[in-house]
């Protein structure tokens, strides 16, 4: 069991844009029985589930709709992240396109878990042309109740609009969205309170994956023990993944837990491309770890990758070969990160400078025992003191890279001194 | 201060309320009506006024997105993906196809104002990748045939 079709289910079983292809496909099901079952029932169904957010934090979502719920305000929101901006992903992307009335009907389910009545899905301006067809399905769904007031004849009331993003990575984190929306330049705000408390305009709001809203609406569809089947004990479930680089069939693919990454790779992806050798893979988007070729037996779950010093992250796997050198790779990752820091706190901005600094004298050979020591306290400070979560994750790839291949990080003198001893 | 930019800027911040929470869609709609692609300062300064906010905070939300800009550009956008995907793989032929093509390094504007050539960071479109996004239309898989017909294209439709 491979590639499978949990959340994919209806992928290719209609055209992804008439509400009435998915509602004959059974769309809306899960709605029709979250109004009969009730919020609570729909919760406790998610919490067996053991779902996890599937936008990179894995908080497990039963617990975060419940949290949400518990907020008591006039105003709630709920939003649906769409701003999927860790290079190397596309999966949100897929799930737009292809089913974007899924992704709909996951927010009137997690505004009616929450008691919000205010839903905004919020994509980013890459997406843009998919826009239209977004708004499209919105107003689809509006005239036939399935948004609006007294969804279907309920006393549940759910409001739907899109918001566009402008190019910012940051505006992925919870508070820095909220800012944008509130026509502020896109920086995180100081926690507490946290964004689930005081977050668009400063009333509660639930901040949600494209990819965890599809799969509220299959969990409850067809049950948490269907759920269940996939994966393993710590990680349930399935997750859809991008995978790109130098394989032969890069793309999205949905996978049960615990493939590991070479059968990824080799049966989903068709091998690495012109019968290279495999090299490393970075897993989770830009700020994921490098895992190097030797460890592609590793099996992707959480449990497992949080052992190799690695995290599931968004999903994303960029698979580099023989040709690909890491020095360049982790200078490119750098450079994305100096570019969309935001600027606010110190560890991130200045943290951000000085790695530039230090990859540039690694690569042109005048890199110093001292730089390698600057490079410890810069990764340590940024991966503690940073003010969010794009600061705090960017250590991981330059630390797995010391972890798995040292030698890139030695000075030439010692270097030398290596070989000569061997 | 010119009409023209007044009555713009007065439609678009009316359908929004005059309400600065809505800064960045403003800001986005008044922009695509710009054939160079920015915000100028004295549109800025009358939008500040419009919605009541300082000119400080139009500059610092039109210059921290990516997709706005405070410099004029070219009437099209082209943006290379300098991601990591792209670079894996080797992104470098495309960069080198587009600069030749057009006649210019990455970071400039044709002579004519028509294209700004850029790089950005990943769009996702890393199954067709290396990929280049032209205005909002992604292209990849792309060859130097290629990249020579959709320039030619884009200029006749330019014109």
């Amino acid at each position: 069991m491979k590639q499978v079709h949990f959340i994919t289910e209806l992928f290719d079983k209609y055209d992804g844009r008439s509400l009435q292809a998915y509602l004959n496909v059974g769309g809306f099901a899960s709605l029709q029985k979250t109004i009969e079952i009730g919020s609570e029932a729909v919760l406790t169904e998610i919490d067996a589930s053991g779902l996890q957010g599937r936008g990179g934090a894995a908080y497990p979502t039963g617990k975060k709709l419940r949290q949400a719920q518990a907020e008591k305000a006039a105003r709630k929101f709920v939003v649906c992240n769409a701003d999927e901006g860790e290079p190397g992903t596309f999966k949100d992307r897929e799930l737009l396109k292809c089913n974007i009335y899924q992704v709909i009907e996951g927010m009137v389910i997690a505004g009616i878990c929450t008691q919000s009545q205010e839903g905004i899905i919020y994509v980013r301006e890459e997406y843009t042309n998919m826009h239209d067809e977004i708004r499209n399905a919105i107003a689809e769904c509006y005239s036939h109740n399935y948004l609006g007031k007294n969804i279907l004849g309920s006393p549940y009331n759910f409001d739907l609009k899109l918001f566009s993003g402008a190019g910012s990575y940051v505006c992925g984190e919870g508070f820095a969205m909220c800012e944008s929306m509130e026509g502020k330049s896109g920086r995180p705000r100081s926690k507490p309170p946290y964004v689930k408390q005081e977050g668009f305009l400063n009333l509660p709001t639930l901040v949600i994956n494209t990819e965890t809203l599809s799969t509220i609406v299959s969990i409850i569809k067809h049950g948490a023990d269907s759920f269940r089947r996939y994966g393993t004990e710590e990680s349930p479930g399935t997750k859809l993944i991008s995978i790109s680089g130098k394989v032969n069939r890069p793309g999205v693919y949905e996978i049960p837990f615990g493939l590991t990454i070479r059968e990824i790779i080799n049966d989903l992806a068709g091998g690495i491309r012109n019968g290279k050798k495999g090299h490393f893979v970075q897993i989770g988007g830009a700020s994921g770890g490098i895992l190097p070729e030797w460890l592609w037996d590793t099996p992707y779950t959480y449990e497992d990758l949080a052992k190799a010093g690695l995290s599931v992250g968004s999903g994303a796997i960029v698979v580099a070969d023989e040709d690909n050198s890491l020095l360049d790779y982790l200078k490119v990752v750098q450079d994305f990160f100096s570019h969309e820091s935001c600027g606010k706190c110190t560890p991130c901005r200045e943290g951000n400078r000085q790695l530039r600094f230090i990859f540039e004298r690694i690569t042109d050979g005048t890199v110093t025992v001292a730089d390698y020591d600057r490079l410890e306290i810069v990764l340590d400070v940024m991966g503690k003191a940073s003010l969010c979560g794009s600061g705090k994750t960017e250590v991981v790839p330059f630390r797995t890279a010391q972890r798995y291949f040292p030698e890139l990080f030695l000075t030439k003198e010692s270097l030398e001194a290596k070989k000569a001893v061997v | 201060m010119k009409p023209e930019l007044e009555q713009l800027a007065e439609s678009i911040c009316a359908k929004y309320d005059y309400d600065a929470v809505n800064l960045l869609p403003i800001l986005q709609e008044i922009q695509s009506h710009s054939a160079r692609n920015y915000i100028c300062e004295e549109m800025a300064r009358i939008i500040a006024q419009k919605l009541d906010i300082t000119e400080s905070r139009v500059y610092d939300v039109i210059t921290y997105f990516s997709a706005l800009s405070s410099e004029p550009r070219g009437e099209i956008i082209i943006q290379i993906c300098n991601s990591t995907t792209c670079n894996v793989n080797n992104n470098r032929d495309l960069i080198h196809w587009f600069e030749e093509e057009l006649g210019i390094n990455v970071g400039e504007t044709t002579p004519d104002n028509k294209f700004t050539l850029i790089f950005t960071h990943c769009f996702g479109a890393c199954d067709v990748s290396p990929a280049v996004r032209i205005d909002h239309d992604v292209y990849g898989m792309l060859t130097r045939e290629k990249v020579k017909e959709l320039i030619a294209a884009k200029r006749g439709v330019v014109v």
